[in-house]
């Protein structure tokens, strides 16, 4: 057991983070200040998922992520896809996989050290750091020309529920339909998915259906 | 206090950068969990660089789009995470490197 | 009337195909009667188109009647359609009329044949062919025509093909006629090229404005396709060897009909002929004399009946190109007829002589059978005299004419075909003498009668050379006990004392009859003493006035020549009947080696194809398997190999999978940021 207690190094990184924050506040003004604090928390977040070994840990730097965006999200005045956002992603999705992995007790099954594919690792890195290039200069070099949708225009009145609703209802009330129907499949596929063959509750060591390459298990009654 | 606003560019960058460490991570990681977080890393990138230009272009249209998004991930969670459970119900040491079946 | 024009060529292939299919049942000799039947229908069908052209005046002579649209290919459109004009109507009316003739004999002569009806079946698709050859308006009739009597030829040619002989005789005149085809394709596709057609109302039109060059590749190769069919130097080995058929096959086909195919082809295609350089029909000119004189020669020293006339044939064909070179396009044609009446004749007669002497063929083991074989006699030495140019016999003005027109070319020519001349007489009177006079040498046993001959088949120890026939194809030499175990006699060998000479049935003798009369009087179409005389020119002359060639020597030049050619004959018969006639037979002349193996032509060929001919074919096969298959198969390889590289990509591995999707998004947006830059 460790000690309880405030860790000294969460103490600093909190110290120096208010620090810096008003002093962004200060010489550069709010937004680009609250740009750059969500952006760290975002980007520190997205290491965290990607580099944690423990997967409980990795869900909950997913949480920092999916702040810092909602964060970014009021900064550009998209109030209500925050608060979706930290509702439904934060709220539903993050706590889905939580269940998930206690539920199958998934604790380090990932061995962080080496990788089964040849060159894997490497090659990936190379990728990323060349579509992060690529994308980055995509957006360096051009210009955005693209014209405001005719019908959407976004009064900025700090309702933007009722635009988004009266965009939605209309224009794409289709796609909304659709959408719907898809969430109800989603819900029926689960229940199908997380049924088990006859009904009969699931133990550790009585397997129902088998995988191919899975040693077939003989319980006490002799079935297999 | 200078109340610059931040270009669109740096909300663009940024978004760039968090889909290649989604990406980085599919690749990388093997636990078929926090392959899926990293695919969630993806989808928000999407949508910040969608509601960026909603702002910029001034078009709700931007946000609606956000909004199905988040709905159509909602769904996707829902049905992977339950085929990940009825996989790692059986074989809880399953990676994904184990469904290789389609090899040539 | 002139719409009937499709019966003539529809008959005979009515007539093929009901014996194909009908031909067993009707049997021996219904299917023969049928098949005359059918072709005398032909015959009658062309006298009737030939009387409507005839009514027509003469500007107008050429009736065009189409059947169908064989070959719509976009720009290049075939017919089927003939071309009725006084050209095709005269070789239509002696094609079916000799035709009809020679079926009648066949009746007679292949009597007994277990494969009857076959023979006629394949005689009617011959009959067919070759007027379709002569009927089509287009270059890819006549060559289907072409293809078609070359085919029947095959067949027919080796029609008792349970001899090994007869089976390479029949593959060899098919190949060496493929070579000739080779040169009518060419020239087909050239004219195609060079014209936009192959119509021959097209190409007469338009080889006027053709260029010499072109007009010069295209005459040379039809001149390619014609030596091939009609056996002129160097593609003449087939017919010899063709004899090996039955005897009316060699008269319709190697005499009459097929032979003849290469003359109309050239005399059809004379503008193109006459548009070529100058020295093309010179060529021909040359070809043609010398030809017929190297064929000659050796037709002095056969000994085979048969052997005699097939050379005979070829050195008749040189005369026939000899004209076609000297522009006499009409006394080619004049000679093709009178030809096909005497040399049809003489071919039926030598069949009856075989015929009655139970299958001999050799004529040192023939003689004096003029009495014993009257109507056989008396025609064939009516075809003899035509043959040897002596008046008035038609053979006499046909082959004048040609020597006057040659002259008017060469002075050498003309000598060198007056030489050939006097050798016709010479051989043909030494065939007669040795057939029909002297002493009868057949009733003696074969050591007796013809020393060398038993030697030559190993009949006899060897004494002094033995000489191996280049026609004793067979692997063992033969026994006088198992050729007559063999039921169906080869020629020629074999004492024979039980022999019975007897004249032919009516079905025999009656054609030989007609065609006697046509020999003697046939001359009459085209006599040259004053132009109303002149019937064959005058009616031929719309169709081959742009290359013939007009006489400019005065009267007395002509006189001279025609008894210049009387003289020649003359004089050949003379020499003939000293040595032949008045000696006794021990003490005649024996045939010199070189002549009978004629000039060793044929061998030498057979030795440069056996030896370095069979190199070259080695190092084509060598090739083709090697670099053509080795580079299908390498395809096939590097393909396998690229494949099987390829396929570790595959992985199974889902993360990879990532990776190359990845990549691929790194490529796609690439090609934004280069595109935004290069804009």
């Amino acid at each position: 057991m460790g000690r309880t207690g405030v860790n000294p190094v969460t103490l600093l990184v909190a110290a120096a983070g208010t620090v810096l924050v008003i002093l962004g506040t200060w010489l550069i003004g709010v937004e680009p200040t609250v740009f750059g604090a969500a952006g760290a928390i975002v980007l520190g977040g997205a290491a965290g998922v990607v580099l944690n070994r423990n997967p409980v840990h990795a869900a909950l730097s997913l949480v920092a992520t999916l702040f810092g965006i909602a964060v970014l999200f009021v900064a550009m005045e998209a109030n209500f896809l925050a608060a979706v956002q930290v509702i439904v992603y934060a709220g539903a999705i993050v706590v889905l996989f939580l269940f998930v992995i206690m539920l199958l007790g998934v604790d380090s099954a990932d061995d962080l050290d080496t990788d089964p594919l040849v060159g894997q690792r490497p090659v990936a890195i190379v990728l990323g750091v060349l579509m992060a290039a690529g994308l980055v200069a995509v957006v360096v070099t051009s210009t955005i020309t693209g014209a405001p949708q005719s019908g959407a225009g976004w009064v900025r009145d700090g309702d933007d529920i009722s635009q988004i609703g009266r965009l939605l209802f209309s224009d794409h009330l289709f796609a909304f339909e659709i959408t719907s129907l898809l969430l109800v499949i989603a819900v029926v596929g689960a229940v199908v998915l997380a049924r088990t063959a006859k009904g009969v509750q699931i133990d550790q060591d009585e397997p129902v259906a088998s995988l191919p390459g899975d040693p077939i298990l003989v319980d006490e009654d002799g079935e297999s | 206090m200078l109340a610059a606003a931040v270009s669109p560019g740096w909300y663009l960058s940024l978004a760039a950068v968090l889909f290649s460490v989604g990406a980085v991570g599919v690749m990388v990681r093997r636990n078929p969990l926090v392959m899926f977080m990293c695919v969630e890393l993806m989808l928000n990138a999407v949508n910040l660089t969608f509601v960026t230009f909603a702002r910029d272009l001034d078009d709700v249209g931007g946000q609606v789009v956000v909004f199905f998004v988040l709905v159509v991930a909602a769904a996707e969670v829902v049905i992977g995470l339950g085929i990940i459970v009825s996989i790692l119900r059986r074989r809880p040491s399953a990676t994904a490197d184990d469904a290789s079946l389609l090899r040539g | 009337m002139l719409d009937l024009t499709w019966l003539i060529p529809a008959l005979p292939l009515a007539g093929f195909l009901v014996l194909v299919v009908l031909g067993k049942r009707l049997g021996e000799p219904l299917a023969g009667w049928l098949a005359t039947a059918a072709v005398g229908g032909s015959f009658v069908a062309s006298v009737v188109v030939f009387a409507g052209l005839v009514g027509e005046p003469s500007e107008s002579r050429a009736f065009s009647q189409v059947l169908f649209e064989w070959v719509p290919a976009g720009g290049f459109s075939v017919d089927v359609g003939f071309l009725a004009d006084p050209l095709s109507m005269t070789m239509c009316l002696f094609i079916t009329g000799i035709a009809t003739l020679i079926h009648l004999y066949a009746i007679g002569y292949m009597h007994g044949d277990p494969r009857f009806s076959k023979f006629f079946l394949y005689l009617n698709l011959f009959v067919f062919s070759m007027l379709m050859l002569v009927l089509g308006d287009n270059l890819l009739i006549t060559f289907l025509g072409w293809e078609g009597v070359g085919a029947c030829s095959y067949f027919l040619i080796s029609f008792w093909h349970e001899s090994d002989a007869n089976a390479s005789a029949g593959k060899k005149a098919f190949v060496t006629n493929r070579i000739g085809d080779w040169g009518y394709m060419v020239a087909m596709f050239l004219t195609f090229t060079a014209l936009g057609s192959i119509q021959y109302t097209d190409i007469i039109e338009g080889a006027g404005g053709l260029a010499a060059s072109t007009a010069t590749a295209i005459a040379l190769l039809l001149l390619v396709g014609a030596a091939g069919k009609s056996a002129q130097i160097p593609l003449f080995v087939w017919l010899p060897d063709a004899m090996a058929g039955p005897t009316p096959v060699s008269a319709l086909i190697h005499a009459a009909t097929m032979v003849t195919s290469g003359v109309y082809l050239l005399t059809r295609m004379s503008p193109v002929l006459a548009a070529a350089d100058d020295w093309v029909t010179t060529v021909i000119a040359v070809i043609g004399v010398l030809t017929a004189l190297v064929a000659a020669t050796i037709a002095v020293g056969q000994t085979d009946i048969k052997k005699v006339l097939a050379y005979s044939t070829i050195s008749q064909l040189g005369y026939m190109f000899l004209a076609v070179g000297s522009g006499a396009y009409v006394a080619a044609i004049f000679h093709m007829v009178t030809h096909a009446f005497f040399k049809a004749l003489m071919f039926l007669g030598s069949g009856s002589v075989i015929h009655g002497l139970g299958d001999e063929q050799d004529m040192r083991r023939m003689g004096a059978l003029r009495k014993l074989l009257p109507i056989t006699a008396i025609t064939y030495l009516v075809g003899w005299l035509a043959i040897a140019g002596v008046p008035p016999f038609s053979g006499f003005w046909s082959k004048d004419e040609i020597l006057l027109f040659a002259y008017e070319k060469s002075p050498i020519l003309w000598f060198l075909g007056l030489v050939t001349a006097l050798l016709t007489a010479f051989y043909m009177s030494r065939q007669v003498f040795l057939t029909f006079f002297g002493t009868p040498r057949w009733d003696r046993p074969l050591e007796e009668a013809v020393p060398e001959l038993a030697r030559e088949r190993g009949l006899l120890p060897a004494g002094g050379d033995v000489v191996d026939d280049a026609d004793a194809d067979e692997a063992d030499a033969p026994t006088v006990a198992n050729v007559y175990e063999s039921g169906h006699l080869p020629h020629g060998i074999g004492p024979k004392e039980s022999i019975e000479p007897h004249e032919s049935p009516w079905t025999m003798t009656l054609p030989l009859v007609v065609l006697a009369v046509l020999a003697l009087a046939g001359g009459a179409i085209q006599l040259p003493f004053s132009s109303s005389t002149k019937r064959l020119e005058e009616w031929l002359l719309p169709v081959v006035e742009v290359g013939e060639h007009h006489l400019t020597s005065p009267t007395d030049t002509k006189w001279f020549l025609g008894g210049a050619a009387v003289v020649a004959g003359i004089v050949g018969i003379a020499i003939a009947a000293v040595l032949y006639l008045r000696r006794r037979y021990e003490d005649q002349p024996a045939s010199p080696l070189i002549l009978l193996k004629g000039w060793y032509y044929d061998s030498s060929i057979a030795a440069f194809m056996g030896g370095p001919g069979r190199k070259g074919f080695d190092a084509v096969a060598w090739f083709d398997r090697t670099i053509v298959d080795g580079a299908v198969n390498g395809v096939a390889f590097l393909v396998r190999t690229g494949g099987g590289g390829l396929r570790r990509t595959q992985t199974g591995f889902v993360r990879a999978y990532a990776g190359f999707l990845t990549a691929g998004a790194i490529a796609v947006v690439l090609v934004m940021v280069l595109r935004g830059a290069l804009l």
